[in-house]
Order: structure tokens, then C-alpha cells, then sequence
């Protein structure tokens, strides 16, 4: 790689879509905190130069939250520095990413429990105290 | 997987959480370009789907296509729209082979008549029909009797979509598209050489989400993928609005990554999705990689003269003309679009006054 670091082509400029990926965020964030429903945005539907996505992260920087979950692999969701603002990074099980969204609502929906989850946790719980309590008697 | 399993039960029986599966469908929403408030509609549709059987014919092809479909940089999520699919026939991929593999495609034919996929990469040579066949079938008779009863046929690759490598000057087989012999069926052409492997993916995922097939361009194209060029799409525009150029492959102008118009980057008139999908594990594309677009999508791509000569070229003759134009800015994406007519029209006329 240090070979390949010596050729010295840079990027100059970018594509100029951050300024309104930002504002795009901005309007978001109003409608959400005026009580309207949230918004995603797909990272992948935006042509970005080399290092315009890290540019998007450094300039909304990180909050309060860092959750990591696994399902199918892993996906990172990130609170940024501005609440109600969230990053979130699928991952597959050989941690490529394959999808990507900046979210802005109070949390994104992959971090709430699903309902089908929870129908089905509830009857496997029913079941292992069943099992217990019929071990014990 | 069974058959008659819906895709949502196979995940569930696999141990798949609804969280995992609502990671899934939002990487398939993002797939295939459809906005992320979809998502709800994929998770209901996908949940519900059927598996369809998909028979895959390779004709007059390179393998390349297959090659870059096995490479899809999504495995896990891939897989499973490949779990989701039946795919009953592909000479390269499948383990059974001669009669057992044949058997496998009537089968298929038999079983799911009128409802199975037809997905073709390849061309299709008329010249003479032993100059390709499989199992002592000639290409244009398999493909006729695996058309008949097919919902709808995927061509994948520039070859089956339009010809390509195969089809252009002399072309020596007589080699044609899939749409040149099929045409009382849909076709879908995903374009490329080789296309996209997510695109690929996409639209399978689509026709398993919707069960329809997706919104087509004049080319027959999905404009999810096909709907806008690489030049609007790429993230060296700017330097064409400024009229920063490389002139050479290791000057000034390309170690600054400028744009790669005047050395014949064809993506003003190329369209695919290369710019934001990108190739590689979404690693680059390209011109990310410092080289104009071959503009491998388009119909006709190797017989639009140099790879290196600017697309104006053709249309006013010299480039010192052509920078001129270049610095009109923005009237080129119109100039160029006439260009590409213009050329093909010259390079029939050439053809048709060649032959006579």
C-alpha cells in the first residue's frame, strides 16, 4: 500500500452534495421536532467523491449513543452530535458494508424490538419456565 | 427451502430474527433504488413471496457475467435473494451435468410453466447454428423452447441485452440479442460488460418483491439502474463545469483527478449506475480508478470508434473543434446525445455502403 500512497493524485474538489445532504437533514430535523414523522436517507442513492462520507460524519459528529447489533451481521447505530440525528451501518456477516442511512427521528425502527420478535420470545419464555418448573417438581 | 414455502417462513424456520429481516429488506429497498420509505412495502411483499424457479441459459458469452454475479459483494444478503429463488439450471454453476442437467431444465420447463424466469447471458448466433450449442442443442432452438412458457426473460449482459462482443464488426457468427428472436415476451436487459453484480441482484429482488416487472427505458433497461448517466453521476462533474481536463493519462490535470472527457470517457452518453453503486465491494469505479468510461452498457459499444477519442469527435470531426464544444458546458449533454445518433447513423450508412 505505501507504494501505492507515493503516487500523488489527490482530490481536489468534491461533488458540492453535502451543503444539501445537510439542509435536506436540517428540514428533516424541524419536521420531526415539530411532531411529524421522521426520515431516512440512503447514503448509497447520493454520488460522493473519496472522503465525502467521512466528511458528512466529522461535520455531524457523535452524541450519546453507540449501539451495535447483530442480526445477519453486524449494523452500528450511531446518535450524532446533533439529537434526533442517526447513522446507521449494515453490515454483513464478513462486515462489508451493504447498506447505509442517515436517519432523523427519535430512534431508528432496526433498534426497536419487532413485534414478531416479541410474540415469539413471549412463548419461548412460557416454555422455559414450563420446562423449569416441571424439572424442579 | 420448499416451494410453496413463503420467503418470511424460511427465514423464520432459518432462525432469522424480524429485526435481521427488516435488515434485509432495507439493504434490498436500497438495492434496488427504491426509496427507504418502501421499506414497510418490501418487508410485507418479501414476507409473503414465492420462490420462483429460474433457469439461466448461457450462450455466446465469456462467462463474465456469471463471474461477476458469483463476486456480488453482499454475500450474506445476496445469498439469501439467491436462497429466495429456485434457480433450477445454469450449466456453469450446477452440479449435475450432460443428461441429468437437461433433464433438470425440462423439468423446470414442466413444472413451473408459465410462471419460471428466463435469465440469458450471451449472444445468440444465427451465422450457423453449430457454432455454439449445449447438449447438441443449438442456442437459438434451446432458447425458443425455454421461452414459450417463461413468465418473463432477464437478459443479462451487453451480449444477450444487445448483442455485444460477439455482434460487433464482422461478426463472424452472426451473433444477435435476446430481443432479435424473442418477441412476444417481456424481456429485461440489464445491460453491461460484464453489469453490475447488485444490479443483477436488484432485479431479481424486485421481481420477487413485486412480482412485476420494473419500470423499463427505450433500451428495455430498468431506470432504477439505467436512468441516469455516469457523467451526471459522477463526482468529477465539477471539473467539467469548470473545464479542468486531463489531457494525458499522467499529467497535471490527472493527478488532480480531473475530469477524463477529452481522453474519451464515455459517460456522457453511457447510462448505468457505476457512479454511485460503484464495483469492487464499493470500492471504485473507472473513473474513480483514473480511466474514462467505456460506456459497456450501450448498445453497439465496441463499434463507436476509440475508447480514447472524445465522444464530440465523431460529430465535428477534429478536437481542436471539440474543445469548443466541451467549453460550452452545458449545452453537451444534448450535443452529445445527438452525437452518439449521428455517429451510429454513420456507422450504418459505412456498414450498408461496406456490404453493397
Amino acid at each position: 500500500m505505501s507504494a501505492l500512497q507515493e503516487i500523488p493524485v489527490t482530490v481536489e474538489a468534491g461533488t458540492g452534495n453535502i451543503p444539501p445532504l445537510l439542509h435536506e437533514i436540517r428540514h428533516a430535523l424541524a419536521r420531526v421536532a415539530r411532531g411529524e414523522s421522521g426520515t431516512v436517507i440512503d447514503l448509497r442513492s447520493l454520488p460522493l467523491a473519496p472522503g465525502e462520507e467521512e466528511k458528512i460524519e466529522a461535520v455531524l459528529g457523535e452524541g450519546e449513543v453507540q449501539a451495535e447489533l447483530q442480526a445477519l451481521g453486524p449494523t452500528s447505530v450511531l446518535e450524532t452530535a446533533y439529537a434526533g440525528v442517526w447513522i446507521v451501518t449494515h453490515r454483513n456477516t464478513e462486515d462489508e458494508i451493504v447498506a447505509r442511512f442517515i436517519e432523523v427521528g427519535r430512534i431508528p425502527e432496526i433498534l426497536r424490538s419487532q413485534p414478531e420478535d416479541i410474540e415469539r420470545s413471549a412463548k419461548e419464555l412460557q416454555q422455559k419456565l414450563q420446562e423449569t418448573t416441571a424439572s424442579e417438581s | 427451502m420448499r416451494k410453496d414455502q413463503t420467503l418470511g417462513e424460511y427465514l423464520e424456520a432459518k432462525g432469522v430474527s424480524r429485526r435481521g429481516f427488516l435488515k434485509f429488506c432495507s439493504a434490498t429497498a436500497s438495492l434496488m433504488a427504491l426509496p427507504p420509505s418502501a421499506v414497510s412495502q418490501v418487508v410485507q411483499a418479501l414476507a409473503s413471496a414465492k420462490r420462483p424457479s429460474v433457469i439461466w441459459l448461457s450462450f455466446q458469452e465469456c462467462t463474465g457475467c456469471t463471474e461477476s454475479l458469483t463476486r456480488s459483494h453482499a454475500p450474506t444478503i445476496e445469498s439469501l435473494i439467491f436462497d429466495a429463488i429456485s434457480l433450477d439450471y445454469h450449466h456453469t454453476l450446477q452440479v449435475a451435468s450432460g443428461t441429468a442437467a437437461e433433464e433438470a431444465r425440462e423439468a423446470a420447463m414442466e413444472g413451473s410453466a408459465g410462471e419460471y424466469l428466463l435469465v440469458v447471458d450471451g449472444s445468440i448466433p444465427l451465422g450457423n447454428p453449430g457454432y455454439s450449442t449445449i447438449a447438441g442443442i443449438s442456442n437459438v432452438d434451446m432458447l425458443q423452447e425455454s421461452a414459450k412458457n417463461a413468465a418473463a426473460l432477464i437478459a443479462v449482459g451487453t451480449c444477450a441485452s444487445f448483442g455485444g462482443i460477439p455482434h460487433a464488426k464482422p461478426n463472424p457468427t452472426g451473433a444477435v440479442a435476446l430481443s432479435d428472436i424473442i418477441t412476444d415476451k417481456p424481456i429485461i436487459n440489464i445491460s453491461g460488460c460484464p453489469p453490475i453484480p447488485v444490479v443483477i441482484t436488484g432485479v431479481l429482488a424486485h421481481f420477487l418483491t413485486f412480482g412485476t416487472i420494473p419500470e423499463l427505458d427505450h433500451l428495455g433497461r430498468p431506470t432504477a439502474f439505467f436512468g441516469q448517466n455516469i457523467h451526471d453521476r459522477c463526482y468529477r462533474r465539477p471539473f467539467y463545469e469548470r473545464g479542468q481536463f486531463a489531457k494525458t493519462f499522467d499529467d497535471e490535470g490527472a493527478r488532480k483527478g480531473w475530469c477524463l472527457y477529452e481522453l474519451g470517457c464515455k459517460g456522457p452518453t453511457t447510462y448505468n449506475a457505476c457512479a454511485t453503486l460503484k464495483w469492487n465491494e464499493g470500492t471504485s469505479f473507472p473513473i474513480g480508478s483514473g480511466h474514462g468510461c467505456l460506456g459497456c452498457s450501450e448498445p453497439d459499444f465496441w463499434d463507436k470508434g476509440s475508447f480514447y477519442t472524445p465522444i464530440s469527435a465523431g460529430l465535428w470531426g477534429s478536437r481542436e473543434t471539440l474543445l469548443g464544444a466541451a467549453a460550452a458546458g452545458a449545452a453537451l449533454g444534448i450535443g452529445s446525445a445527438l452525437a452518439a445518433k449521428a455517429r451510429k447513423k454513420k456507422a450504418q450508412a459505412a456498414d450498408e455502403a461496406g456490404q453493397s
